[in-house]
């Protein structure tokens, strides 16, 4: 074929883009590769495909797109995970003359990958998985507001994490950094695929986080059952409330930023570069307008499953419950006001980074009086250490740790000599995973009972937690003292060889979280082949307080045969108070929305689109844009979305559930 | 939402309710669309922010005085806003359930955006002859994208009247066509709105800068 034809088809896709020349890459690439096929294989000789596609990727119901999440966020994990393995390994070794193994052009994608999986494919995944599972339980729905749009959110994030998992074998991933500033990310200097990928996977993904913000406030504002007014809501019902109001609020400053970078990449306008009058500072501004509320989307929904976890276990309602959601609804307020902390080195005067000093400062105040309200709660509380319990405590001792050097970093003066250095590192991994990660491992497994009908065995998940707690402190405190020894952050090779050992022991504390990871992956196994034994027939197995347990493990499609009525905070501990009993007659057809295909082939299609985009293939862009709009268009010719669930049915359920808690008597 | 949580009258609280009636289909469609609506405000609000720090840039390169033709753009602003205007008598003749005259102003409405379309390329295509392409400088780059965005969204919302046009003709008013109609009557009224704070702060205040 002819080379023009060649680059009309391929675009700038070649037999070189392909990383053949880079053994570590090609390892992984069979890896994954065998993987994958012996997983399709199996699926394909166990014939699962067909019940996956009808019962799940085309699920609207939020409990299964919820599951899917978690499962997205966990298989990311690995890889991120794998990054993070791979620069500890790399900066362990690369002292006296050592090169280490990685050299730069790898090295710099693995930092970049790793932080952009990291916040987007794992942790957003973890936190919109856990919200999209229990928000409507918890306030006593059937389902969120728009359930269709809810599938297309998951699958676009998944369009988005396939994007970023391509760029490790079809070319190579950005090697900017994980917020990926110009002028280095401008096409000047960085001409290949790598920023495109992080460009168009985050935005593929970015419409999916959007709109299921949009989902989820009006989930939250309008379907609340009867009874539960605001000041009634589960503490984690609002944090999820203030986290989507975030999340509406900020990533569309990031769909703008990130297209205006396109822009500049695919057109040649010049908003970030260096002269005809752009500005890069205005990049690195509207970037942190939106990474600011970031931190907090992710946080605020770890600070409600602390807080439904200790009442829980302390067997006493949440202390301070007013202070609790006005400290939240604060910290949503004040999130928007401390963006430019992160770049007090631009040179904007002592008088504005005064302002952004102080308004920082000012967050830890909300945040303190959470921390004592779960100290409260846990006062005189008769405490039972399982072990979301115990990754809460794990938390607050963590959390408190990075909070306090997080204000250290607020002050302007310290920040000088801080910026950018191993001290800021430690610090956010510091609140990351002692706040997000410990927060979604205790959330995961206080709901998996209610999500699969069994518990997870206690035995494996102490180990990961010990092996997590102790590998994040070996991992990150000697990151704190290279830190302030001004040690900065992304270098490859070092030449003072009095650091190495720090750096040795980061690496051991590296190993240890690895081990903690394998350890959680056992303790879904073991606790699969246990399932009789862990099994919770009761739907209420920790005896808890909120309405998601007043319904059976594994809830039925339809949440509840009966909307129930809230009288109080902690609406199902009232019932069990008051003398509740199940209702066992009269129940209804219940009105529920149908399956659809339509969420994934959009996604396919975005997903496809980004890569025509990436690659110069316009081809395929114009193409898999135009079936975008057919197909959407075409989806709102159906005007039958949903169906009832036949009395019959409903009865048939309710009375299996009434045959099992009569044999747990 | 503070049906039915009372006691009954023994005395005993109600904990379901035995007699449900679910939410009417498009329950929070309106409290959605309002919010979508505001998150693109803010993709707005952000093109607006990018423009008031770089639209001074022009990097030796042409300014607002020597591009915008203000009664060009006049002309344009009073085709989007007539078209505001007929699209809300859309919404009249709807509530009196008049398929025939809804169709026509939906028509109307479109043509009215067609022809802001039509003026708003015929001024880029002219400014980009003259040499003020987008890669000129970064007050260009920066009112191409905001002017552009606002005229793509239009151009998004044109193909929405169609093809709820095609939908009404098909199906009538029925009660999920009307709530389609009343979204994109926001819309179109948000997409107005927008483009006065264009025409204000990009055309009127460039001028005088």
């Amino acid at each position: 074929m002819s080379p023009d034809l060649l680059k009309l088809i391929f675009g700038r896709l070649t037999i070189e883009s392909l990383p053949l020349h880079e053994p570590i890459v090609v390892g992984t690439f069979a890896v994954v590769a065998t993987g994958g096929l012996v997983m399709f294989a199996g699926l394909t000789y166990f014939r699962v495909w067909g019940y996956l596609w009808r019962e799940w990727f085309t699920s609207v119901d939020h409990k299964r797109i919820g599951i899917m999440y978690m499962i997205l966020g966990i298989v990311m994990l690995l890889r991120g995970f794998a990054d993070a393995l791979m620069m500890r390994l790399q900066q362990a070794l690369a002292f006296g003359g050592s090169e280490g193994y990685l050299n730069a052009h790898h090295y710099d994608q693995v930092f970049t990958a790793h932080g952009v999986i990291m916040i987007f494919f794992v942790a957003m995944p973890l936190v919109t998985g856990l919200m999209n599972f229990v928000v409507p339980l918890q306030i006593g729905a059937r389902d969120v507001s728009f359930p269709f749009l809810n599938n297309f959110s998951f699958w676009m994030t998944v369009g988005g994490a396939v994007l970023v998992m391509a760029s490790l074998f079809i070319g190579e991933f950005a090697r900017t950094g994980w917020l990926a500033y110009p002028p280095l990310s401008n096409i000047g200097y960085s001409p290949d695929v790598g920023v495109d990928y992080y460009i168009w996977g985050l935005q593929v993904a970015g419409v999916g986080t959007t709109l299921s913000g949009i989902n989820l406030i009006c989930t939250i504002v309008k379907l609340r059952a009867p009874g539960m007014t605001m000041m009634r809501m589960p503490v984690f019902t609002w944090t999820s409330l203030c986290t989507n109001v975030l999340i509406v609020a900020s990533f569309p400053v990031l769909t703008v930023v990130l297209a205006l970078l396109s822009l500049d990449r695919y057109v040649g306008t010049n908003f970030f570069t260096n002269d005809f009058g752009g500005s890069p500072m205005m990049y690195v501004n509207l970037i942190w307008i939106w990474g600011h509320p970031e931190v907090y989307i992710l946080v605020l929904p770890a600070f409600g499953i602390f807080s439904e976890v200790t009442s829980t276990f302390s067997g006493k309602r949440l202390f301070g419950y007013t202070s609790m959601v006005y400290a939240t609804v604060v910290i949503t307020i004040l999130s928007y006001l401390v963006w430019l902390h992160h770049f007090f080195t631009m040179g904007s005067g002592a008088s504005v980074n005064s302002f952004f000093g102080i308004t920082t400062m000012i967050i830890s105040i909300p945040t303190g009086a959470k921390m004592f309200n779960w100290l409260f709660t846990m006062y005189r509380g008769r405490i039972r250490f399982e072990l979301p319990m115990m990754w809460t405590i794990a938390f607050m001792l963590t959390f408190v740790l990075g909070g306090m050097t997080g204000v250290l970093l607020a002050v302007p003066p310290a920040d000088f000599v801080l910026h950018n250095s191993l001290f800021l590192i430690a610090h956010f991994h510091n609140v990351i995973i002692g706040g997000v990660v410990f927060g979604a491992f205790a959330g995961i497994g206080y709901w998996f009972p209610k999500a699969f009908g069994f518990k997870l065995d206690p035995f494996w998940g102490k180990l990961s937690f010990w092996f997590w707690v102790t590998g994040f402190y070996l991992a990150f405190m000697p990151l704190y003292v290279l830190g302030l020894m001004g040690v900065t952050r992304r270098l490859r090779v070092f030449d003072d060889p009095s650091l190495q050992i720090w750096f040795i022991v980061a690496g051991i504390g590296a190993f240890l979280v690895f081990l903690g990871i394998l350890s959680m992956l056992m303790q879904f196994a073991v606790s699969f082949l246990k399932r009789e034994q862990l099994k919770d027939v009761t739907g209420d197995p920790w005896d808890a307080r909120t309405l998601e347990w007043a319904t059976s493990s594994p809830p039925p499609a339809y949440n509840f045969a009966f909307t129930p009525v809230v009288h109080d905070n902690d609406a199902w501990w009232d019932m069990k108070k008051r003398g509740y009993v199940r209702p066992l007659l009269g129940f209804k057809p219940i009105h529920m929305p149908s399956n659809t295909g339509t969420g994934i082939i959009l996604a396919g299609f975005a997903t496809a689109m980004g890569f025509g985009l990436i690659w110069y293939m316009w081809w395929l862009a114009a193409a898999s844009f135009i079936a975008l709009l057919a197909v959407g268009i075409g989806h709102t010719f159906n005007y039958h979305r949903d169906f009832d669930i036949p009395a019959d049915e409903v009865i048939r359920t309710e009375d299996a559930r009434t045959k099992l808690l009569a044999g747990a008597k | 939402m503070t049906i039915a949580v009372n006691p009954t009258q023994s005395g005993e609280p109600i904990f379901y309710l035995a007699d449900e009636h679910p939410h009417p289909e498009g329950w929070s469609t309106s409290l959605g669309f309002w919010i979508y609506l505001m998150s693109d405000c803010l993709i707005f609000a952000i093109l607006f922010a990018t423009f008031g720090v770089l639209g001074g840039n022009y990097a030796a390169g042409p300014a607002p005085k020597d591009l915008f033709d203000l009664s060009l753009v006049a002309v344009n602003t009073s085709m989007l806003l007539l078209s505001s205007i007929t699209y809300g008598f859309a919404m009249l003749t709807m509530a009196q359930n008049r398929i025939g005259a809804t169709q026509m102003w939906l028509a109307v409405t479109g043509l009215f955006g067609l022809a802001f379309i039509g003026i708003e390329l015929t001024e880029f295509a002219h400014m980009i002859h003259e040499g003020a392409t987008p890669q000129r400088s970064a007050f260009l780059s920066a009112f191409f994208t905001l002017v552009g965005t606002h005229g793509l969204h239009v151009s998004c919302g044109l193909i929405w009247l169609v093809t709820l046009m095609v939908q009404v003709w098909k199906f009538g008013l029925i009660e999920a066509n009307r709530r389609r109609l009343m979204c994109l009557s926001m819309f179109w009224h948000f997409l107005d709105v927008v483009w006065i704070g264009v025409f204000t702060f990009v055309y009127l205040l460039g001028v005088l800068r």
